[in-house]
Formats: structure tokens, sequence, C-alpha cells
């Protein structure tokens, strides 16, 4: 027979306890070699929609916040179009990058709430905004959602959150609205109500 | 300032995006580290431990992130003078790791942001929470970054790093090595993972390495010495190439594209 001659991805591995070093140099004290770090901010101008701060913690399987975790999102504008598709806000970069606070493990997003995108067979889905963590201790970037509590009809149809069978761990991906555009969005890696991740 | 401009890059998604096709092959995640590694103590309390859920990539997995050249400063991808006051640069031996950024069915990835990070000659960080006693080098910080050209071509010039202990087993010690992250078009392709160098004895003794199942996945990030690309009198060259996932293609869908 004969081969089918396919690459193999390159093996993942850890972020390490550095991770800022390279991803976020300035907020790691390096300064002067880039001018900004990246992903910092996701408005550029005036952004249309709604503005909103995602602030949360991850926590471990212990119940101790990660302090040296790194976290980026990616999500469509206020209107549900990707950066670049046509009309999408240019005051939006749809991309961010946040570390935790080193004391506190807090992390924040200031973002604008996100519109609705198609789902492959072209039906809405929620508003969401894609989460990927990575850290020490975490060996291959893990994937979540962020949906928001306060769109219980978008939610309810939703294709993703449609397919999870375990209902009672839906509430994991919902960032909750805790008045003045600031969403509440805490991630468990292990244990009771540990996070939904997700393979794609 | 803006720091980068960014748009969208949109994968093979011609025609609609509810044609099939165009998502990325599935992850083969019995290739990659599991997520609960005990030999690597802090994955015990950090690893999930319900099997994630799976879904068809839509186009928030299909399109990420796009950085463009007209932000990168000329010394982003040269970690010897990026940070240095001193004209010599930063004290080590001095390499060039070039190779390539590819997909799974061998493609280059162009103009993809490539991110790197290591130790000093030292073995030493640049960081608050690093306490080796080796010191730190006042000519060198240990951040880099690049695109890709249009056939996935990267290239850093920097100086070997050195092994260091690190808190897990009592005498544990990682080899030299640089992270790298890598965004590749679509969020979906977002990994980052280390790079380790050719010959050394401490890659088959650490345990973040020991995390990748096979010796063939820990053989595919080890660096190879590149005699003839290296420059006489000046840096050895180490070639590494990196795989990110590919995606599904059909000839009707390349016509589609106009191919
Ligand atoms: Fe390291």
């Amino acid at each position: 027979m004969q081969r089918i001659a396919r690459l193999k991805e390159s093996p993942s591995q850890t972020a390490g306890p550095y991770v800022h070093i390279g991803m976020l140099p300035n907020f790691a004290g390096i300064d002067g070699v880039f001018d900004e770090d990246l992903g910092a901010r996701m408005i550029v101008g005036e952004a249309k929609g709604e503005r909103i701060t995602i602030r949360g913690r991850v926590f471990d399987g212990v119940g101790a916040a990660l302090k040296d975790v790194l976290l980026e999102v990616w999500q469509a504008d206020a209107q549900g179009l990707f950066p670049s598709q046509e009309g999408a806000d240019p005051a939006f970069t749809g991309w961010g990058r946040q570390a935790a606070d080193m004391d506190t493990g807090e992390f924040a997003f200031e973002t604008v709430k996100p519109g609705p995108v198609p789902f492959r067979d072209g039906r809405l889905m929620a508003p969401h905004v894609s989460l990927w963590i990575v850290a020490r201790g975490i060996n291959l970037g893990l994937q979540t959602r962020i949906y928001f509590a306060d769109e219980d009809e978008a939610n309810a149809s939703d294709p993703i959150l449609s397919r999870i069978e375990h209902r009672d761990r839906i509430p994991t991906l919902l960032a909750e609205p805790k008045g003045d555009g600031t969403y509440r969005f805490d991630i468990r890696l292990q244990g009771e109500n540990e996070t939904i991740f997700f393979d794609f | 300032m803006n720091a980068f401009k960014q748009k969208q890059a949109v994968l093979q998604t011609p025609g609609g995006h509810d044609r099939p096709g165009g998502g990325l092959y599935a992850r083969d995640r019995s290739w990659h580290p599991a997520a609960l590694t005990p030999a690597y103590k802090t994955s015990v309390t950090r690893s999930p431990t319900r099997a994630p859920i799976s879904f068809p990539t839509t186009l928030g997995e299909e399109t990420g992130p796009v950085f463009t050249r007209d932000r990168l400063g000329p010394l982003d991808a040269d970690l010897v003078h990026n940070f240095a006051r001193s004209p010599d640069g930063a004290i080590g031996p001095r390499i060039v790791v070039q190779g390539r950024v590819l997909d799974e069915d061998g493609r280059g990835v162009p103009h993809t942001l490539v991110e790197v990070w290591q130790a000093n000659a030292g073995g030493r960080y640049r960081h608050k929470k690093e306490g080796y006693l080796a010191p730190l080098d006042p000519d060198f910080g240990g951040c880099g970054r690049c695109l890709t050209d249009e056939a996935g071509r990267y290239e850093f010039r920097t100086i070997q790093p050195g092994p260091y202990p690190w808190p897990n087993g009592p005498n544990d010690w990682r080899p030299a090595h640089i992270h790298f992250s890598v965004f590749g078009q679509s969020w979906g392709q977002r990994l980052i993972t280390q790079m380790y160098f050719d010959g050394d004895p401490m890659i088959w003794r650490c345990p973040i390495v020991g995390t990748i199942p096979s010796p063939e996945g820990i053989e595919s990030l080890v660096a190879r010495l590149d005699m003839e690309a290296t420059i006489p009198m000046d840096a050895r060259v180490y070639r590494f190439d990196i795989v990110l996932r590919g995606r599904r293609q059909t000839l009707f869908e390349n016509r589609m594209e106009g191919l």
C-alpha cells in the first residue's frame, strides 16, 4: 500500500514559570526590547458595542490561585465579525493576552461584548470569547470558552453548549455579570466545578 | 502606540463556512503529553481530570490574530544584542537557530509570529521569580520574536542557554532549551513547545521532556547542528522545524479557491 506522508504536530511542552519573559517582557520587567507587550490592548480606538471587563482567577486542585498563569483570548467584535472580515470594527483587535497578577492571581481583559457568530451549519452561536490558558504544570494549553450568564436565550440555543451532556457543568462556562460592565469568570482546573475544556 | 496591526487570517473555508472540510485535522492527543504526568509534580494539581469535550472547528477556531512586519524592531530576533548595552552583546556560545514552521502536510506557514524565551549561558533567567545562584548577564534579556517569511522560514540569533536545576525531584535539571510560542494561521493551531540541543545527555533525564509519550516525539524537539550552514568564525547554526496542525483540503475546495 502507498504511505500517506504526513508530519506529526510538534509535541507541546509546558510554558513554564518564566513564560512572561518571552510573551509579556515588559510585564516581566524586561524593558526596552519591545515597545509594548503584545495583546495588552484589545480596544485601539472608538470600538463599537458594549465595553466590558472580564476578570477572574485560575484555581488548581487544592484551591490555590495560579499566580504564574498566562491567558489569551480571541473573539469576534460587537457585530459578530472577526478582525478583517468585511465590515469588522477597525478599533477592535479581537485578540488579547494577559498574565495573572503575580501576587493575587487575578487577571482582567478589557474588551467588548462579542456579537453572535455562526456555527458551521449557519445556526448562531451565543456570544462567547475563546480562552487559552498556559502555565507551569500545564503540559498542553487548555482551550475553553467564556459565555455570558446574562444571555439565557442565546445560550439555550447555542450548538456547542447544546452538545454538552452533563448539563450541570455548563455554569462553569458562564461569566457572571457583576455590574459596571464587569464579568467574573473563574477557572477551576480540577475538583468540584472543574471547568469544561474543549478539544477541537 | 498600537503594538501590532491585526488582521484576520481566514483558513480554507471557501464558498461559505458550512461546506465540509476546511477544519483542522484532529489533534493526536496521544502524541502530546498527557495532562497528568506525576513525574512533573506541578502537573498533579494543575491537570484537568475530565476528558475535554470535542466540537468541530468554527470560524473562531479557524481564524486567529495576524501580526504585521511593520511593528517589528530590527533587533527583535537578535537576542545577542536586543537587550545589550555593550556592543559586544551577550556572553555565551553564539548560535543561530533557523528552521521552518510547517503544517502537518509539510506546507510552510507564512507570516506567522514566533516568540522565544530562554535562560542565559549560565542557565539563569531574567525573571523576578527566579532564584538560581548563577549570575544574570547584564547584556542578556532572553526574549525574541520574528515573523516567518512566505515559505515559513524563521531565524534567531542568540547564545546557547545553559542547563539549570529546578525544584521538582531532589536533583532535577532542565537540559539546555529554548521556549517557543507559535500562532500559525488559526486559533486552533496555537502551540507552545521547547527546543532542545543535539547530543545533550540531560534531555533523557528531564521529567518535563519525559512528559512526551514517545522517543520519536522527543526527538522531534531536538534541534540538529547544521555545520554546513554554520558561519565560520562567528556562530554555529542549529536547525529546528516546528509542525503545527494541518487542515482538511479537498481538490474541490482547491478549485473553489481558484488554484
Ligand atoms: Fe525554561
